[in-house]
């Protein structure tokens, strides 16, 4: 049967950038001290999705990348480990052979990312393609050109039909919020994805600038804590592209606390897209366990 | 899926923030204060002294000198020595260079400053650092400018300067309503004496200290501490050309009664019960932002807080959900600490005041709801407060409480909501809120009030008027307008 998006109360609210921008600007000021640094910190790593999206990942790339999941840095005791490893379909048999017997997912994109420039049967062929080689989670992007014409009836369509196909395997949907430009738009792009059938929703590939920002993030929740006041439904959330270093980190765990609150603050419903952050947090938590930082070559590039 | 009731989020999260105290180290506060008068620090002629505490620890700061007629009369007339002798004749050029440096200073003590003021008189840290300090700086730079361009403020009129002007502040922001009133009155040619609030000396003495270091020539600017009493004698002293004050509707009332019939100017800036209006096709939760920050803004001590909350009622049930689940995130707690939102109350006796509001709300039949944070054992805190179900009718409704209390009614259209935003005896500041522009000009235009702010709160600048219609005060403070309250126009 067809579903067609509802608009109930609240769906679709307009938004003002301004207080937005105020509202982030008071998470930055939240201090992060002692062991609530180290404790955040933890807590951010085990929030990770390891990502590699190059059109030069290779296997041998990809397995060294999920070598660097396994053992983020074995010298600090009681790391947790990333959530994840997100890579493209070719190479999600690869990550999987590695990452076999452990608790680390394997995440791949799909829908012809990262454009979404294709038609929905090469899509739902892509995403069949990705969890056949056993992703356990899949990542689509959202056709954003229908969007910004206004077909959201069948961005919708295909945001629901992905989600068929998926079954019980997690479906993140990327909005590319870069490409929408207004904080209207991802909050209208979060709340149709959202009501798609979206187990979490994303807010970019990391192949557009900007990618996530905490105002787009803010949003975003806010969509999400909507929807469960509405439904009781509880939908993740994926900042991804431009996380680079602790503290944006911890400015992003603030803004989850005081946005949603505890049942967000797990890799079951908050995770981080990213390559580099991984690295700077080792080393902070180093620096929080030593007083001193330690020289970037003790930490692995994978 | 959960029932409707059982979606509340759970905001008390297993990760939380460790204690961030301001550090201390450098600040420097003396045992005991004199009046500043004449250039430099006196002991006062009767010897009395009363303490300064935190109220966040009930601790004593230091020791102030209680003034007395005598205190006033000697800071009148070294202003006046000083009016006469110097100041009346430097031109507008060199005033300018002395308010330039003392606003460089301040700003160059901006840390010590932030942290006395959150001591002495329980703001959160973080307001003081962001919103208190840099503005008074900001004040100070602002009229420093206009000190030399009078003629071209008023074209075609020839300003004068008044004398010497007696100047009573409040102790909701001490150093900012300090340098509201000096720096204009500087500017424009005057000298002041100045009385600041008897619980939140501090900062004006500090400020004594900064002038001394700007080299103000001695009774220019002169700053006797202590009670109503020494008020009193300063607005009754027979040399002084006009009074300027911020405070209570209620004192603002007994200085018109005492200078009737004299030729004392006068500018009052008095207490507001401001309406903020949120229309259902306002940015949601951007309103909620604005709601937290008009009332809860330095523990609701704000004469143009948004006390009464006027919701339209389609949105009421999800704007309050939100509005609740947003104050349980709000951290009450030791002003010097970093990550403090709401500080301490800054008197026992304002604790009290507010604690009769909360209980004759309830006893009206007002719905009181307060957040779950827990609150410090000492010290004079008060948990953010809402009162649900009210109608203009109920005493919480229409009295200022100054506290971090708020009412909210609901309204149905915006012909409605504009009789009830104006039916009060204040007319302070007002918020409207919605995604329309036509609408924000339509109700803007049609509230009686000094200040409207659209989709924000609480906002401030030098260059923009601030003040009262009908009890809320007259006269301007701020912009132009602000320097019009110390000049003759010929």
């Amino acid at each position: 049967m067809k579903r067609e998006i509802s608009y109930f109360k609240g769906f679709d609210r307009t938004i003002d950038e301004v207080g937005v921008a105020e509202r982030t600007q008071k998470f930055c000021m939240r201090s992060i001290k002692k062991e609530s640094k180290v404790e955040g910190l933890k807590l951010a790593l085990s929030m990770i999705d390891l990502t590699t999206l190059e059109g030069k990942d290779t296997p041998g790339k990809v397995s060294q990348l999920c070598h660097k999941a396994l053992h983020l840095h074995d010298q600090i005791p009681d790391l947790p480990h990333v959530a994840a490893v997100c890579v493209y379909p070719a190479l999600v048999g690869v990550a999987k052979k590695v990452l076999i017997g452990t608790d680390i997912k394997v995440a791949s994109v799909a829908t012809s990312f990262p454009s979404g420039q294709s038609d929905l049967k090469s899509k739902i062929a892509d995403t069949q393609f990705a969890l056949d080689e056993g992703a356990d989670e899949v990542d689509m992007v959202i056709s954003r050109n229908e969007f910004l014409i206004g077909n959201y009836q069948l961005v919708f369509d295909e945001i629901a039909r992905i989600k068929e196909v998926c079954k019980d395997k997690h479906l993140k949907v990327i909005l590319e919020t870069g490409e929408l430009v207004t904080l209207d738009n991802v909050r209208k792009a979060s709340d149709l994805a959202i009501q798609a059938g979206a187990d979490f929703i994303k807010t970019s590939t990391g192949k557009v600038q900007p990618a996530a920002t905490l105002p787009v993030t803010l949003v975003m929740l806010e969509s999400i804590r909507d929807h469960f006041y509405q439904t009781g439904k509880v939908v993740g959330m994926k900042p991804a592209g431009g996380i680079s270093t602790a503290k944006q980190a911890l400015q992003y765990l603030v803004m989850v606390k005081e946005t949603l609150g505890e049942e967000w603050l797990n890799p079951e419903r908050f995770r981080i897209g990213a390559s580099s952050l991984a690295n700077d947090i080792l080393l902070q938590l180093k620096k929080q366990e030593t007083g001193f930082y330690q020289s970037l070559n003790y930490f692995s590039i994978d | 899926m959960k029932k409707k009731e059982n979606m509340k989020l759970n905001l008390n999260t297993q990760w939380d923030y460790a204690p961030a105290p301001e550090s201390m180290d450098h600040i420097k506060i003396q045992k005991r204060y004199g009046h500043f008068i004449n250039g430099e620090f006196r002991e006062p002629v009767n010897g009395k002294y009363f303490d300064t505490i935190n109220p966040a620890n009930l601790e004593k700061l230091a020791e102030v000198a209680e003034g007395s007629k005598e205190d006033i009369d000697l800071a009148v007339q070294s202003a006046k020595k000083a009016y006469n002798n110097t100041w009346s004749r430097l031109t507008g050029k060199d005033r300018g260079k002395f308010l330039f440096r003392i606003a460089r200073i301040i700003q160059e003590k901006a840390r010590e400053l932030a942290i006395i003021e959150s001591l002495d008189g329980g703001k959160p840290i973080g307001e003081s650092k962001n919103v208190d300090i840099p503005l008074a700086a900001a004040h100070f730079f602002y009229y420093a400018g206009w000190a030399d361009k009078l003629k071209y403020a008023f074209p075609g009129k020839t300003p004068s300067s008044l004398g010497v002007v007696g100047q009573i502040i409040p102790w909701n922001f001490p150093l900012l309503m300090a340098a509201w009133k000096i720096a204009p009155a500087l500017a424009t040619g005057n000298t002041v004496v100045l009385k600041p609030a008897e619980t939140t000396p501090l900062t004006a003495l500090k400020l004594a200290e900064i002038i001394q270091e700007a080299d103000l020539p001695p009774g220019v600017v002169n700053i006797v501490t202590g009670g109503g009493q020494a008020g009193a004698h300063l607005v009754q002293h027979p040399e002084i050309s006009k009074v300027a004050f911020t405070g209570s509707t209620a004192v603002g009332k007994k200085i018109q009664q005492t200078i009737a019939g004299t030729d004392k100017k006068y500018s009052l800036e008095l207490g507001g019960k401001a309406a903020n209006i949120v229309f259902e096709d306002a940015a949601l939760d951007q309103a909620v932002e604005g709601i937290v920050n008009s009332i809860f803004f330095n523990q609701g001590h704000v004469c143009c807080a948004g006390s009464r909350l006027f919701v339209q009622e389609s949105i009421q049930d999800i704007l309050i959900q939100k509005l609740k689940d947003r104050m349980e995130t709000l951290i009450v707690g030791d002003p010097l600490d970093k990550n403090t939102d709401i500080g301490a109350i800054n008197s026992k006796p304002q604790l009290e005041k507010i604690k009769k509001y909360l209980r004759i709300g309830v006893e009206e039949g007002a719905q009181l709801y307060q957040s779950s944070n827990s609150l410090p054992n000492i010290g004079y805190f008060c948990k953010p407060s809402l009162f649900l179900n009210c109608a203009q009718s109920h005493r919480v409704v229409q009295e200022e409480i100054f506290g971090p209390v708020l009412s909210i009614q609901s309204f149905r259209t915006a012909e409605e909501v504009i009789i009830k935003a104006n039916n009060t005896p204040y007319g302070l500041s007002g918020g409207v809120w919605t995604d329309k522009g036509s609408k924000i000009f339509k109700v803007a235009d049609q509230i009686r009030s000094g200040v409207i702010w659209a989709n924000t709160f609480n906002k401030f600048d030098p260059a923009s008027p601030f003040g009262g219609y009908k009890e809320s005060g007259m006269g301007r403070e701020g912009g132009l307008h602000g320097l019009m309250p110390y000049l003759t126009l010929n």
